[in-house]
């Protein structure tokens, strides 16, 4: 079995930075400085194979984007290995590079003086890409990604969205073998996320030996997209399977979502009886509690509502669900990405 | 057996690869800096203000000096003769000449100079804060291309506005210039902006790990070095001045653009001007100089690239922390 990407008890610290002169704890934390060393990668083993559309899902710092960095050759582990198409990270990064892309949402790369279309061919001279076939393939993935219009447009005047599409084109236009996807669709609208991901869907099962390691905190999406999933949570994996799978790791259970009026109390609902785990998001447009429980049978319902009205809180919606990707991570760590 | 798609990497391939990556980081600064035609205002019309200021003042000061000999002063003492004092009012105005064309061509290697300052030595730490380096770091390009490119680039894009400059710089200021060898002269110029972007190479790698200093320190070389390497003024003018003079213009002659312009004016105004009182050293061997600080400057990037991209990748500074 070849694999795409291996990584072996990948560990990554960083460093906390020199305090060079005195400051408040406030203005440290605001900065990242002098703030410790941090472990964004607590020994990482994850084997992605040749032609799988991977996804890494976790909240904000939990060492997603870190993991890619490494995968992509731009930061060295601290210990541990990492390879990718069969060579190390660390030591043997020219046919690593020659064979990956990365794209990241909300990405400000290129130039704003120059074209869509140039700024994309600029990039695919670095991959040493005959200038004619880099035309050919750029002016393909602009019409695919409905960019065409804007072909000719300076990068500063693309929307973030046109300008998401052009980073998405600078991503194929390489013809990488295995793409990195750092959330590709931030900030998309709905029809541009759909194309994106289509795109990459397509790309991965119709070409031969085409790899994507997607990281998104959009459940939805790695659900809908991934052939498997690793949770990812403060620098560790804790679950690394197919999203039917995962799902299954918690069908036992019951999940219930419920939409009630703000409340001012809830860490009392983890101690319930029968309560597995338990998320709490507040609305700010409706100015409601959403409260997701993950429960071992319905016995607990009633105690939970009664526990909310005690509270002087209307309940209103209450809905029994299919577990999602999110309920899994609520299960596994006890609260949600929100 | 793996799918994927089968690489190259034989000598063709990656020199190959990393010509197209110089054309393609040239490529910018070649066409898209030159798109809008505002530069001509701010980067070929505004410099000669700064370069008026210096030949105001020179002129006024020569004027006292003729209006001194047409008075019949000769010096410290009065003239002797008409022909002697012919002789003085003609040497007057060839320094007059010469002084005005030092500060025009002076003005215009400034472009190069600013160019190295803030479009290579500050480039690798800007590219960070915008994404770009990240894009970079993982193409398989050899870093001394991207630098190359950006070097390229810079000379290409720099020389138009200084042409523009020197072109202005002649037509309003109505300097002569006498060149004898102009081989030489090209090839003094040439290696003297090898040598200088070659300097921007390193800089840029050393930039790469200081962040925002890098910005504080540019700016701390702009107006100094101007004045330690003789922009406005021949340099041999500083070794004149004891004590402290010598110092500064070695300090000025480590920045090729120092020697580099006094072997040009050497070469353009004749190794006579100045009474051959204000120059360094002869332009030969100032070529010399700057062969062995071109290849200096281009050794020491390449090894503190490689070294500083190491360092980088270990302690996470090749992105910033937003990225």
């Amino acid at each position: 079995m070849s694999y795409a990407v291996e990584t072996r008890d990948l560990t990554r610290i960083f460093a906390g930075k020199r305090k060079w002169f005195r400051r408040t704890k406030a203005e440290a934390e605001e900065d990242g400085a002098g703030t410790g060393p941090v472990t964004a990668l607590d020994g990482v083993n994850l084997r992605i194979k040749e032609g799988e559309l991977f996804g890494l899902l976790g909240p904000n710092g939990a060492g997603k984007t870190t993991l890619i960095k490494i995968l992509c050759t731009l930061l060295l582990p601290t210990s541990g290995q990492a390879f990718v198409a069969g060579h190390d990270v660390a030591k043997d990064v020219f046919p690593i590079r020659q064979r990956i892309n990365m794209v990241s949402g909300g990405e400000t790369s290129g130039y704003g003086l120059l074209t869509a279309r140039e700024n994309v061919w600029m990039f695919s001279q670095f991959y040493g890409v005959p200038s004619k076939v880099a035309k050919e393939r750029v002016d393909e993935l602009m019409h695919v990604f409905g960019l065409w219009d804007k072909r000719d447009a300076k990068v500063r005047m693309l929307s973030s969205g046109q300008r998401q599409k052009m980073n998405m084109v600078r991503g194929f236009v390489t013809d990488p073998d295995i793409l990195f996807l750092d959330e590709p669709t931030l900030g998309l609208d709905v029809n541009a996320a759909r194309t994106i991901r289509d795109y990459v869907m397509n790309w991965v099962s119709d070409k031969a030996g085409k790899t994507a390691l997607l990281t998104t905190h959009y459940m939805a999406e790695a659900d809908e997209m991934c052939d498997r999933i690793a949770i990812i949570d403060n620098g560790r994996i804790l679950a690394c399977d197919t999203p039917e799978n995962l799902k299954k790791m918690i069908r036992t259970e019951t999940t219930f979502r419920l939409e009630v009026d703000p409340l001012r109390e809830t860490t009392a609902f983890k101690a319930l009886p029968g309560v597995k785990n338990f998320s709490h998001k507040q609305d700010a447009t409706t100015n409601r509690s959403q409260l997701t429980f993950i429960l071992e049978d319905e016995a607990p319902v009633a105690e939970i509502l009664s526990a909310i009205s005690a509270q002087g809180a209307k309940v209103h919606s209450l809905q029994k669900s299919e577990p999602t990707l999110e309920d899994v991570f609520i299960s596994m760590v006890g609260r949600g990405f929100g | 057996m793996s799918a994927a798609t089968v690489r190259r990497s034989d000598l063709k391939f990656r020199v190959s690869l990393n010509l197209r990556s110089v054309l393609g980081r040239a490529y910018p600064r070649v066409i898209g800096a030159n798109r809008e035609p505002s530069w001509i205002v701010f980067e070929g019309i505004l410099p000669l203000l700064g370069i008026a200021a210096y030949v105001f003042i020179y002129q006024s000061f020569s004027e006292a000096a003729i209006a001194a000999i047409s008075a019949g002063q000769c010096g410290a003492s009065a003239c002797t003769s008409p022909e002697q004092q012919a002789a003085f009012l003609q040497a007057a105005k060839a320094n007059v000449n010469a002084l005005v064309a030092s500060v025009v061509l002076g003005g215009t290697m400034v472009a190069f100079w600013l160019n190295v300052l803030w479009s290579m030595a500050s480039q690798l730490y800007w590219e960070k804060e915008i994404g770009n380096l990240q894009l970079y770091m993982m193409a398989p390009m050899n870093r001394m291309a991207l630098l190359g490119g950006m070097a390229v680039g810079g000379m290409f894009m720099t020389s138009v506005r200084a042409i523009a400059t020197l072109v202005a710089g002649v037509v309003v200021f109505g300097v002569v210039f006498q060149v004898a060898d102009p081989l030489m002269l090209l090839a003094v110029f040439f290696v003297t902006l090898v040598a200088l972007y070659g300097m921007g190479m390193m800089f840029a790698s050393l930039y790469l790990l200081w962040g925002r200093e890098a910005w504080n320190l540019s700016a701390l070389m702009e107006e100094p070095i101007f004045f330690s390497s003789g922009f406005y003024f021949p340099m041999g003018g500083l070794f004149r001045i004891p004590g402290w003079g010598s110092a500064v213009a070695l300090v000025g002659s480590i920045v090729p653009a120092g020697l580099g312009l006094d072997a040009m004016r050497q070469l353009t105004l004749g190794p006579t001007a100045f009474g051959g009182q204000l120059w360094v050293l002869s332009a030969l061997v100032e070529l010399e100089v700057l062969v062995v600080l071109a290849v200096v400057f281009l050794i020491l990037a390449r090894y503190c690239l490689a070294y500083l991209e190491t360092l980088a990748k270990r302690e996470g500074k090749l992105t910033s922390r937003h990225q």
